[in-house]
């Protein structure tokens, strides 16, 4: 609540659909290619082409149809969007109109304490327009974007604080990572996200004029744009003004926002039945392959980690907000046996040394199995757990398996009680004056009898029986 | 040999044969081109490069290669279709440098089957007319007499193909653009179904309705050419996987226990008295021959026209909206251009590279599919047109082919009806509701005018069934009494 002031917030959010190719037409997408080197005749809409969908585009539009919980349309329809705009090659975008592929969906997560749920009116699919440079006076297009599959992601005006409308953000991104049909990628463009804002007096029924936030390609940025959006809108209200219905655009430098393009400017997009396409019809057997198809998600996820695995449930949100991090949990408590120990080193070891290299997961030099067994080891007691931080460096730095590490280096642990035994004496009696001050009483000498007999094993003595000894030797 | 008045397949045959060669044909077709096409204006350009292509075919045939059916066939292509590195316009200036860099897909299957290219023909602009006068490269004239339209849009290729500037030639037809010009100069043109041939390369007019169809001097070529350039098309997502049947092989003239449709919206009067008499006299042929004729029903083709305008144009307004100065084409000049802003830009470039009728259809179209108009507008064309095809449906339990007029009069003089669209809207009446309904429709040749103009009558057959309407313009063909009449230019 804002000075007596509720915010109202729908968000539209365009996930690129990671495809091979074009959604009409065979030419690639991948995002690093050259000027206009992704085109062809179709897709920059050559007089007499055609489009042809891509069957990749809805199967992902399905899947990530059916994580939002939507239903989906056996018979959508495509249209056509006209306006007129150099980077729209046909001057008009094909889309999807009053019969969208999904709709219908709900969304849960979490802001804070508190589950948040979050109506998908509708997900269609559309083709990206081109991109414009504007250098000067003049304006470079490059049509490599034109023709890559969008799917627009709409929710009701379910959002009321600019933190859920971020957390709701991530959540999508989270989500069609998962699938993988999107890199979530919002540096890139492959997501992009357009947010509704409006404010009314709490207790008002009815809606606020809306502005529209358009194009903010970071989730901190939404919530930054609709904190300043809100407090606007409140302050054109208190001071006895209409809010103005616009486009308005983030300024992330001077932390605010500005207008884009008012309602006076808003097209009549002339939406009609695209011809050259045929009704898109998907049958049962897709989506139930669709359905097939999808990985258990986030939240499912974390809560198997903490009913089944017995993790905290802030280990089991760590370790499920990626999927790969997920999936690298999974596989190394397979190894290890140990889920609490498995999530501990992958949360701290794990995760340190892939922000130190800037890695992700996937790129992590030790595979999840090598780490299973390094943890296995030291359940075994072969390795004490602080032998096992001189391993792993050792396997991050080689990508050697641990058991190789350990013989190379000569770490096992030494367990025989009788060697133990015989440093513990040693050290003893290398220190008669701490002994004798132990006996007085000074029991927190204990810990630098155990720094001694470490030191003088090299770290191998496994420390449970150092510990046994030690205080059968002095208490004894 | 008489090249000039010989079938399609004859000269493939005497192609192959060796009879005679791909360049000695295409040599007589480019010399009656190049020395007739400043009278009728038929083409808008040749193709420099047929020789040589009719050479290539020779040399081809020389290594024994098997060349397709129709080797070394000189062949007229509308401006409508893209072939590739030949400049396509669509009949309008926005187009006059575009060449593209692909060949339409039915150019393409008839380039697999041996045609050479003799040139780009003529037509109104982006197929918006119905007399060759909206052209931005001229009028083309009938060849039976200089004074008359070819009909439209596909005008220059009737006019080239009755006056035997090529073997064949292909239009395009969105609501009569192949029927009409071929009724008025005497030559067979057919529409198939929709879906039938693809539309890949062909410049959009209404996309709903265009399509694409041979326009030639016989039925039999006419079989031959739909034979080669139908079946399914992987770059366009509307055309039918059905198999497509060997029309040509399976041509047969026998009507014996037919039965033919006569709609009875069509019969209440109002034709020019030589239509009217070529009709009666096509009904009795076909009578004679064992035909048995029933009275069908298709009572919204009342609506024909004005659906169809609503229809079309919407379209059109789209698909022209690609035409902007930005990529390709025209581009108005600009002095400055630093200083334009994009409004002026595309204003001005679209101002003065559309022609007048394509702005009024443009207009009409963006008016129709705006918001609070297009329920009233688009939508409800769309809902009569689903009647329309309902209806049509209908009459085909009844019947297997409907015969009708396919204008209301002969071709009419060149600037008469320029000045009055709406009267130029009504002479499609006959032929709209089939491109509405998506039917497969031909115009045949039967009759002549007292005024020496040749008079066809159109044959309308139920959905993806082109034999029976193919057959029974083979019949009528055959019992024709302007059968291998040919213009004197």
């Amino acid at each position: 609540m804002y000075r007596g002031y509720e915010a109202v917030i729908g968000i539209e959010i365009h996930v690129q659909l990671n495809t091979a190719s074009k959604i009409f037409c065979a030419d690639g997408t991948q995002f690093n290619a050259g000027d206009n080197e992704n085109t062809s005749p179709v897709s920059v809409g050559m007089p007499g082409t055609l489009p042809v969908i891509n069957k990749r585009a809805v199967e992902f539009a399905i899947k990530t149809g059916l994580a939002l919980g939507c239903n989906i349309r056996k018979k959508s329809i495509f249209a056509r969007k006209n306006y007129f705009y150099p980077d729209l090659p046909k001057g008009y975008q094909i889309s999807q109109y009053d019969q969208p592929i999904c709709e219908n969906g709900t969304i849960t997560f979490k802001v804070g304490d508190q589950t948040k749920t979050v109506k998908i009116v509708r997900a269609h699919l559309e083709e990206d327009a081109g991109k414009s440079s504007h250098l000067g006076d003049f304006t470079m297009i490059n049509y490599n974007r034109a023709g890559i599959p969008l799917l627009e992601v709409v929710t009701g005006p379910d959002m009321h604080t600019p933190q859920e409308a971020a957390e709701y953000g991530r959540t999508i991104r989270q989500i069609v990572r998962y699938l993988g049909v999107c890199d979530g990628n919002l540096e890139e463009g492959s997501m992009r996200c357009d947010c509704n804002v409006s404010v009314r007096k709490v207790g008002d029924p009815k809606l606020g004029t809306r502005t529209e936030l358009k194009n903010i390609n970071s989730f901190r940025f939404v919530e930054k744009a609709i904190e300043y959006e809100i407090e606007r809108q409140i302050d054109v209200v208190e001071r006895g003004e209409k809010v103005v219905q616009e486009t308005r655009l983030w300024d992330p430098d001077k932390n605010k926002t500005f207008t884009m393009r008012s309602k006076e400017e808003a097209q009549d997009y002339r939406y009609f039945p695209d011809p050259d396409l045929l009704p898109l019809v998907v049958s049962d057997e897709l989506i139930s392959k669709m359905k097939a198809e999808l990985p258990e998600l986030p939240i499912a996820r974390k809560n198997r980690f903490v009913s089944a695995h017995g993790l905290p449930e802030h280990d089991a949100e760590v370790l499920t907000s990626e999927k790969d991090l997920a999936d690298f949990y999974e596989e190394t408590a397979k190894v290890s046996k140990n889920f609490k120990s498995s999530a501990n080193w992958i949360m701290t070891e794990v995760i340190r040394e892939l922000n130190d290299s800037k890695l992700e997961i996937a790129a992590s030099p030790i595979k999840p199995a090598q780490l299973g067994q390094l943890i296995a080891l030291i359940d075994k007691g072969t390795i004490s757990g602080k032998i096992a931080k001189t391993v792993f460096s050792e396997m991050w730095k080689t990508g050697k398996e641990p058991e190789a590490i350990i013989k190379e280096k000569g770490l096992v642990q030494v367990s025989d009680p009788a060697v133990i035994e015989k440093i513990v004496d040693e050290i003893l009696a290398a220190n008669a004056q701490q002994v004798a001050g132990y006996k007085s009483g000074k029991t927190n000498l204990f810990g630098f009898f155990v720094g001694a007999i470490m030191k003088a094993s090299k770290g191998q003595a496994n420390p449970e029986l150092v510990n046994q000894i030690l205080q059968k030797k002095l208490n004894g | 040999m008489d090249l000039i008045n010989a079938s399609i397949t004859e000269i493939a045959d005497a192609v192959k044969l060796k009879k005679t060669s791909a360049k000695e044909v295409t040599t007589q077709f480019m010399k009656r081109a190049e020395s007739l096409n400043p009278k009728l204006n038929a083409y808008t350009s040749l193709n420099s490069n047929a020789l040589k292509e009719a050479e290539a075919i020779d040399a081809r045939i020389a290594k024994g290669e098997d060349i397709g059916a129709m080797a070394g066939v000189p062949f007229g292509i509308k401006e409508m279709f893209c072939t590739k590195g030949i400049v396509t316009n669509a009949g309008s200036k926005i187009l006059q440098n575009f060449v593209p860099p692909y060949d339409a897909t039915v150019v393409a299957r008839l380039k697999k089957a041996g045609i050479v290219i003799t040139g780009k023909l003529n037509q109104d602009e982006f197929a918006m007319g119905s007399s060759n006068e909206t052209s931005f490269y001229g009028v083309t004239k009938n060849p039976w007499n200089l004074e008359c339209v070819p009909g439209g849009s596909s005008g220059g290729s009737a006019a080239a193909q009755a006056a035997r500037l090529c073997a064949g030639t292909l239009g395009t037809d969105t609501g009569g653009s192949i029927r009409q010009p071929a009724s008025f100069c005497g030559i067979v043109g057919v529409k198939p179904t929709y879906g039938r041939v693809s539309r890949y390369g062909i410049i959009a007019y209404a996309s709903s309705l265009d399509q694409a169809g041979p326009m030639v001097s016989s039925v039999k070529d006419a079989a031959l050419t739909l034979e080669v350039i139908s079946g399914h098309d992987e770059m366009d997502s509307t055309t039918s996987q059905r198999k497509v049947p060997a029309y040509s092989k399976d041509l047969t003239a026998n009507v014996k226990g037919m039965k033919i449709g006569l709609i009875r919206e069509y019969m209440q009067g109002g034709l020019h008295p030589d239509v009217q008499k070529t009709v009666d006299q096509a009904i009795s042929a076909l009578k004679s021959q064992g035909a048995e004729f029933v009275e069908v029903s298709v009572p919204m083709t009342e609506f024909a026209v004005p659906v169809y305008y609503l229809v079309a144009a919407s379209e059109a307004s789209s698909n022209l909206a690609r035409y902007d100065g930005v990529k390709y084409g025209y581009r108005a000049e600009f002095p400055n251009l630093s200083a334009v802003d994009l409004e002026e830009f595309y204003g001005k470039t679209r101002g003065e590279g559309f022609g007048k009728e394509v702005k009024r259809r443009i207009m009409l179209g963006t008016y129709c599919l705006s918001s609070g108009y297009y329920d009233a507008y688009y939508n409800k064309a769309g809902q009569v047109r689903r009647m329309i095809m309902n209806q049509y449906r209908e009459a085909f339990q009844k019947c297997d082919v409907i015969l009708s007029p396919v204008t209301t009069s002969p071709a009419f003089k060149i600037g008469e009806r320029v000045s009055d669209p709406l009267t130029m809207y009504l002479n499609d009446i006959f032929t709209t509701s089939t491109n509405l309904a998506g039917l497969p429709g031909m115009s045949v040749p039967f009759g002549m005018s007292a005024d020496g103009l040749p008079i066809g009558v159109q044959l309308t057959g139920a959905h993806f069934d082109e034999q029976r309407m193919l057959n029974v313009g083979y019949a009528l063909e055959g019992a024709s009494s302007v059968k291998g009449k040919a213009p004197s230019v």
